[in-house]
């Protein structure tokens, strides 16, 4: 089985085969050293002279470092993202200091300590390392694409399994009641594998909500209580697919299922403002296990929320005596969405 | 000695589930397989703590059992069933329960995944009169699928099982032979051991001396001895009961520390 554990989300270290990677590199270090020289002059004219005199010794450093770099590549791929970029970032430092050493045993240059010129090949390389990760996070939409897929499809299997029991019980005696459920968990099936990069309206969300609280009271029947407060909300405002039935699941499962007398799941729509309020709470039967599941459920509508609105919209839990609530704010207006196709 | 499920003798189920329509299914499925296996449905419960009180009123042969049940779940009652003295078969229903199906392969207990299909219950219900797994299994169920996490403590008494809440409990007591568990109205005599009441409810109770444990919410306040023996370096007096438990040298420190603490 293929989770999203088993994709590692990093940006990997370039190719530095690659003729693009290496002109950006070329230029990028040649920008820096005609910057450094024009610290070191106070003078514009004397700029030139102390450029050429750096490059002496930089354009040799640079490429050896490169040569070492294409020739390591797929080693330094096959490394974690982290270990790869320090490698790296050795590789630049260990370079230059030996370099150094070398250059004035030789007489190439009179003066300048090796460990300054490792400092500064490491940060020059590290530098760039943080350039080329940028991009690559900034041209990847597949990515975020890819992640968005992954954390959507989460309906419960616990859930699928106990209402097919369910529905294969009225089959028999109830046959227009397991027609329903069965349209009913088609369409929330149909919600999940849907394309996660399209929003969806909110009275869709609702009416999804509303099939999938449906199946649950088959199996639940009167310890299932639910009260909609829907306030004052235009029905048409786009919101990210699936925020609502994940939230209502870990409420029944958490809330209502360990409870042999039942309860009562509220969920409160509102508009305030610029931004949509969905409140959903249901009561705690003094659980001890409640926090592990239900933080999963929550972590990954919190990303989700991240990849589609970055900081304009929130997720916020308040855990009462008896309660335990989610609340979720959106930004309202229309936008489009971060990936782009 | 295992005797064939004929119609004068059919096998007794007992099924325990809170969906009332998972419970009508197990009925149908039953009554499918009367031809190949003369079953009756004796009672149905829908928790743990109901079965155990359907289980008082009448014996069963087996007992179908839903893992996830609010009040008391699958397991737990499991592990309640193996004090009895003839234990019936236990069968798990289960949804999806990975870690404790995975756990019941081990243990040779039987489970079936819903949905249920017919052959598997009949295959499931085909083994019970044959030799039952033995009753300690069953009685370390709990204990082996996840490590504890008992909501209620059984004992016998006149050869009927009494479930003692652990929530209820206000200490532990190991005398010679027995575990004694005091609540506001009584004691009961268990047959446990006080090093896995203590290991099982660690974060509930406190050792406070060699032979007790105290429930930390009951703790109301310490003296000290008049003198200092073997016996008891200081008294715990406790909420609710006028009893004092003795508090070794050893737990002192930690056992006032709690209650200042809370």
């Amino acid at each position: 089985m293929i989770s999203i554990r088993h994709f590692p989300a990093t940006y990997p270290l370039p190719d530095w085969r690659n003729f693009g990677v290496m002109l950006r590199l070329l230029l990028g270090v040649n920008a820096l050293a005609a910057l450094a020289a024009l610290v070191q002059t106070p003078e514009i004219d004397g700029w030139m002279g102390q450029y050429i005199g750096l490059a002496a010794v930089v354009e040799p450093l640079l490429l050896l470092c490169l040569g070492l770099l294409s020739l390591s590549r797929d080693i330094l791929w096959r490394l974690p993202l982290r270990v790869g970029q320090a490698c790296v970032l050795a590789l630049a430092g260990g370079v230059s200091a030996v370099f150094v050493l070398y250059a004035r045993s030789v007489g190439l240059v009179e003066a300048g300590g090796a460990l300054r010129a490792m400092l500064l090949a490491m940060a020059m390389a590290a530098l760039l390392l943080t350039y080329f990760e940028l991009r690559s996070r900034a041209f990847s939409p597949v990515q975020a694409e890819a992640r968005l897929a992954a954390l959507n499809a989460r309906i419960r299997p616990h859930f699928l399994f106990n209402s097919l029991n369910a529905v294969l019980s009225l089959i028999r005696a109830r046959p227009k009641e397991a027609e329903a459920a069965l349209e009913s968990l088609s369409d929330l099936f149909r919600a999940a594998m849907r394309d996660p990069c399209e929003l969806v309206s909110l009275a869709d969300e609702i009416a999804l909500a509303k099939q999938y609280l449906a199946l649950e009271d088959l199996r639940l029947g009167e310890r299932l209580a639910i009260d909609w407060q829907i306030g004052e909300v235009s029905m048409a405002l786009p919101i990210p697919p699936l925020m609502l039935q994940p939230l209502l699941e870990n409420a029944v499962y958490h809330g209502i299922e360990p409870s042999a007398a039942g309860g009562t799941v509220r969920i409160g729509i509102e508009q305030k403002g610029d931004e949509l309020w969905i409140a959903i709470a249901n009561p705690t039967a003094g659980q001890a296990q409640h926090a592990a599941g239900n933080q999963m459920a929550v972590a990954n509508i919190r990303e989700r929320l991240a990849l589609y609105y970055d900081l304009e919209a929130r997720l916020e839990i308040e855990v009462g005596d008896n309660s335990y609530e989610v609340r979720i704010i959106l930004p309202c207006q229309r936008r489009k969405l971060p990936p782009t196709r | 000695m295992p005797t064939p499920q004929t119609p004068a003798n059919p096998l007794k189920v007992l099924i325990v589930d809170d969906e009332p329509l998972a419970r009508d299914r197990l009925r149908a499925l039953l009554s499918d397989l009367s031809a190949q296996l003369s079953s009756e449905v004796v009672g149905e419960a829908a928790n743990g703590l109901l079965a155990l009180e359907a289980l008082r009123q009448q014996a069963v042969d087996v007992v179908l059992a839903d893992i996830r049940m609010p009040g008391m779940d699958g397991i737990e009652l499991a592990t309640h069933l193996g004090r009895l003295e003839k234990p019936p078969a236990v069968i798990f229903t289960t949804a999806y329960d990975n870690y404790a199906v995975q756990a019941f392969d081990l243990n040779a207990v039987d489970y079936l995944l819903k949905p249920v299909r017919v052959q598997r219950l009949l295959a499931a219900l085909q083994k019970v009169p044959g030799p039952r797994p033995d009753a300690s299994l069953l009685a370390n169920i709990g204990q082996e699928v996840r490590g504890g996490g008992r909501t209620h403590l059984s004992c016998h008494e006149r050869g009927r099982l009494l479930l003692v809440p652990i929530a209820e409990v206000l200490y532990f007591k190991a005398d010679l032979k027995y575990v004694t568990a005091r609540t506001v109205e009584r004691e009961y005599l268990l047959d446990e051991a006080l090093t896995h009441l203590e290991s099982e409810f660690a974060d509930r109770f406190l050792r406070l001396h060699r032979s007790v444990l105290v429930a930390k919410a009951a703790l109301a306040g310490f003296e000290k001895a008049v003198v200092d023996d073997a016996e008891a370096y200081g008294w715990a007096l406790l909420r609710g009961v006028p009893e004092k438990l003795p508090v070794s040298r050893r737990q002192w420190a930690a056992a006032k520390a709690l209650v200042k603490n809370s």
